[in-house]
């Protein structure tokens, strides 16, 4: 009987949204930022899906955010792909904030392809988290990755500007950077209460 | 020593068949002068429409149409059977090419690793069928023996005690003697070798040529037999012509898949990988189309190799109709599997990196995808570069760093940022003519960015933005 699913195991997919419980469950995927954590419904990043992160300008906190899960997985030798980022990574400086460099691989390419090889990449089941930078990319460019995302097992994460805000995104969390003052607002989680409560990075 | 005869029963149009996607289609085989050409082989369909080996081209034409031709091609069959003899060096360390249209391999050494018998003889069997080979396949004492028996014999495994009862029962048409010498113990009257073999040996030597008693002696393991071992090629060379024009890809893929799984075959036997090779493809009057192909890591497997080579093909622009397909590879490596984890915990159907690597620089470029090392330099346009595989070891000392860094510094977009740290002079690479004397900031920007700027030492023009600290 292949139909036996345990009770956590649907839970844990948090398609049912459930009150404030008492206990967070232990994350797959902290955060690495305690407040953070605690506001989020898995007590981490939602596993296997696309997390949305808005950003005011390139360069508003996003490495501060990440850092922490990227140097978890790549110590734990797991790979980690930037699909072509907007900027150069300065090794030294990725270095110093923990992350194992044998295990970060930089894909560089234009527009079109990137959003290709962010699937490709998703889809694999070969990398623990992609990281993209999609500019100009629609819903459905969206609901492909998050697809890819679950398909793959893989944590994704798009950084896109902060104007994209108010369009929809079918992305299972999607969080805003501000810069003044530093901070994380939650904008969308899957499983949830309701959103908008932010956090001091 | 025990000898497995492996008889190719129709290799000639196994080989052809194989370079084609319909085989319901009529295929004849024919040799022979353009005036008189005749038919070698044909395949079950064609033997449906009643056209058998030994018929005149003409005289086939006039009995059925709608069939294909190819021609019988020596070159072919020789090709095909160092090919086989390829795939076996896999199972044997001595393979022998001496007898034509057959394979011999000492397999008495292998029976530790691929035995017993009648297991080792059922994968030989499922293998070649999956390469679409028709054969026969006798194991016996002796080769001479073994090859004499394929003749009658598929499937047969016979020891010492029960070899001369064997070949007794074997016709003499049969048993692997010249034909004359054959035939003129035919007109003698003898049918089997029982009855040879019951003849007073001088008269037999006196009569016939030293060939017959040699062979005689060598069947029952008398005499024994010294063969050549075959030795595997350096390189591997493959090529598939076509009848007609091609001037589609989609056409192109199935041609490309036979001759990337025969590759495949072939580096399993040498027990390498392959790294570079080249795809060439043929045109009636203008040069060779020429498709180098390029891997970080040597591989094996059919399912990537053709990927890559799909994908690069793809992009290809043919410049006219193809008639042939060539595949050369000269670059050979060791290949050394990637070891798996017993316990997958990734998906089933995941892809490896190493395929999602070489499909990424297929399509993006082979410098798209490369990993980050840090070098131990003060200057931020040299303290990192660009690699297969990232590295490096964090710099000891120095005030913070960005994690981004702009390609080129630019002039910093705001007129009154908030100085938070600096400066710190970094001053270096008089010595390589990437000389630079900065003094850096950390500085706030309008819109709450931390953004790393240098001024010139003397404190004169613009902050120029480095990086962001994001």
């Amino acid at each position: 009987m292949s139909a036996v699913v345990s009770i956590d195991a649907l839970l844990r997919q948090q398609r049912v949204w459930k009150g404030r419980g008492e206990s967070v469950p232990v994350a797959i995927h902290p955060t690495g930022h305690l407040a953070l954590d605690q506001l989020l419904p898995g007590g981490g990043w939602p596993e296997s899906a696309l997390s949305e992160i808005l950003l005011a300008a390139p360069g508003a906190g996003e490495l501060q955010l990440l850092w922490p899960t990227l140097a978890r997985l790549t110590r734990a030798g797991e790979r980690v792909v930037l699909v072509a980022p907007p900027c150069i990574p300065y090794a030294p400086a990725w270095l110093a904030a923990g992350v194992d460099l044998r295990w970060l691989l930089v894909i560089d390419t234009e527009e079109r392809e990137a959003l290709w090889a962010a699937e490709q990449c998703l889809r694999s089941g070969s990398c623990a988290a992609v990281l993209c930078w999609p500019q100009r990319i629609d819903d459905r460019g969206l609901r492909r990755l998050q697809l890819a995302a679950a398909t793959g097992q893989t944590l994704g994460f798009a950084c896109r500007p902060l104007r994209e805000a108010v369009n929809s995104s079918p992305a299972a969390l999607r969080l805003a950077l501000d810069c003044h003052p530093r901070q994380v607002r939650l904008l969308k989680c899957r499983g949830a209460l309701q959103p908008g409560q932010a956090v001091a990075l | 020593m025990r000898w497995a005869c492996i008889l190719l029963t129709q290799l000639a149009l196994d080989g052809e068949l194989r370079g084609r996607a319909d085989h319901t289609q009529p295929l004849v085989l024919a040799a022979g002068p353009a005036q008189r050409r005749v038919i070698k082989a044909v395949n079950p369909a064609a033997r449906q429409l009643g056209l058998k080996p030994g018929l005149s081209l003409i005289a086939a034409q006039a009995l059925a149409s709608g069939f294909v031709m190819a021609d019988y091609d020596e070159q072919q069959i020789e090709h095909w059977q160092r090919f086989l003899a390829a795939w076996a060096y896999r199972f044997s360390s001595h393979v022998s090419l001496d007898y034509p249209r057959a394979l011999l391999l000492e397999v008495e050494s292998s029976l530790g690793l691929f035995g017993p018998w009648p297991r080792f003889e059922q994968r030989l069997r499922s293998e070649l069928t999956e390469l679409g080979f028709g054969h026969r396949i006798v194991l016996a004492p002796n080769a001479a023996a073994a090859r004499a028996l394929a003749n009658v014999h598929d499937g047969l495994v016979v020891d010492e005690h029960g070899l001369r009862r064997e070949i007794e029962r074997l016709p003499i048409s049969r048993c692997g003697l010249a034909a004359d010498s054959a035939a003129a113990l035919a007109r003698m009257g003898l049918r089997q070798v029982r009855q040879l073999l019951a003849l007073p040996r001088d008269t037999l030597a006196r009569r016939f040529p030293a060939a017959v008693l040699l062979h005689l002696d060598r069947l029952l393991g008398v005499q024994p037999q010294a063969l050549d071992c075959y030795v595997p090629a350096d390189e591997f060379e493959a090529r598939i012509e076509f009848n007609f024009e091609v001037d589609s890809h989609q056409a192109l893929l199935f041609p490309l898949r036979r001759l990337l799984s025969d590759l495949r075959v072939f580096l399993a036997g040498r027990d390498c990988g392959v790294q570079r090779f080249t795809l060439s493809l043929q045109h009636r009057k203008l040069d060779d189309t020429r498709l180098p192909i390029g891997l970080l890591a040597p591989e094996r497997d059919a399912q990537l190799l053709f990927e890559v080579t799909r994908s690069r093909l793809e992009q290809l622009q043919l410049p006219g109709p193809v008639l042939a397909l060539r595949l050369q590879a000269s670059d050979l490596p060791a290949f050394v599997p990637q070891p798996k984890q017993l316990f997958v915990e990734r998906p089933q159907q995941s892809q490896p990196w190493e395929q999602l690597r070489e499909r990424l620089r297929a399509r993006l470029g082979d410098q798209a995808v490369y990993g980050l090392v840090a070098v131990a330099d003060h200057r931020p346009e040299c303290s990192w570069r660009a690699d297969r595989q990232g590295g490096g070891e964090p710099v000891p000392g120095g005030g913070p760093r960005p994690g981004w860094l702009l390609p080129e510094s630019q002039p910093l977009n705001d007129l009154l940022p908030e100085l938070l740290a600096g400066p710190e002079r970094i001053e270096s690479g008089w010595w390589d003519a990437g000389d630079l004397r900065r003094d850096y900031y950390l500085v706030r920007t309008r819109d709450g960015r931390l953004a790393w700027v240098w001024q010139a030492v003397d404190g004169s023009g613009p902050f120029m933005l480095q990086g962001w600290f994001a």
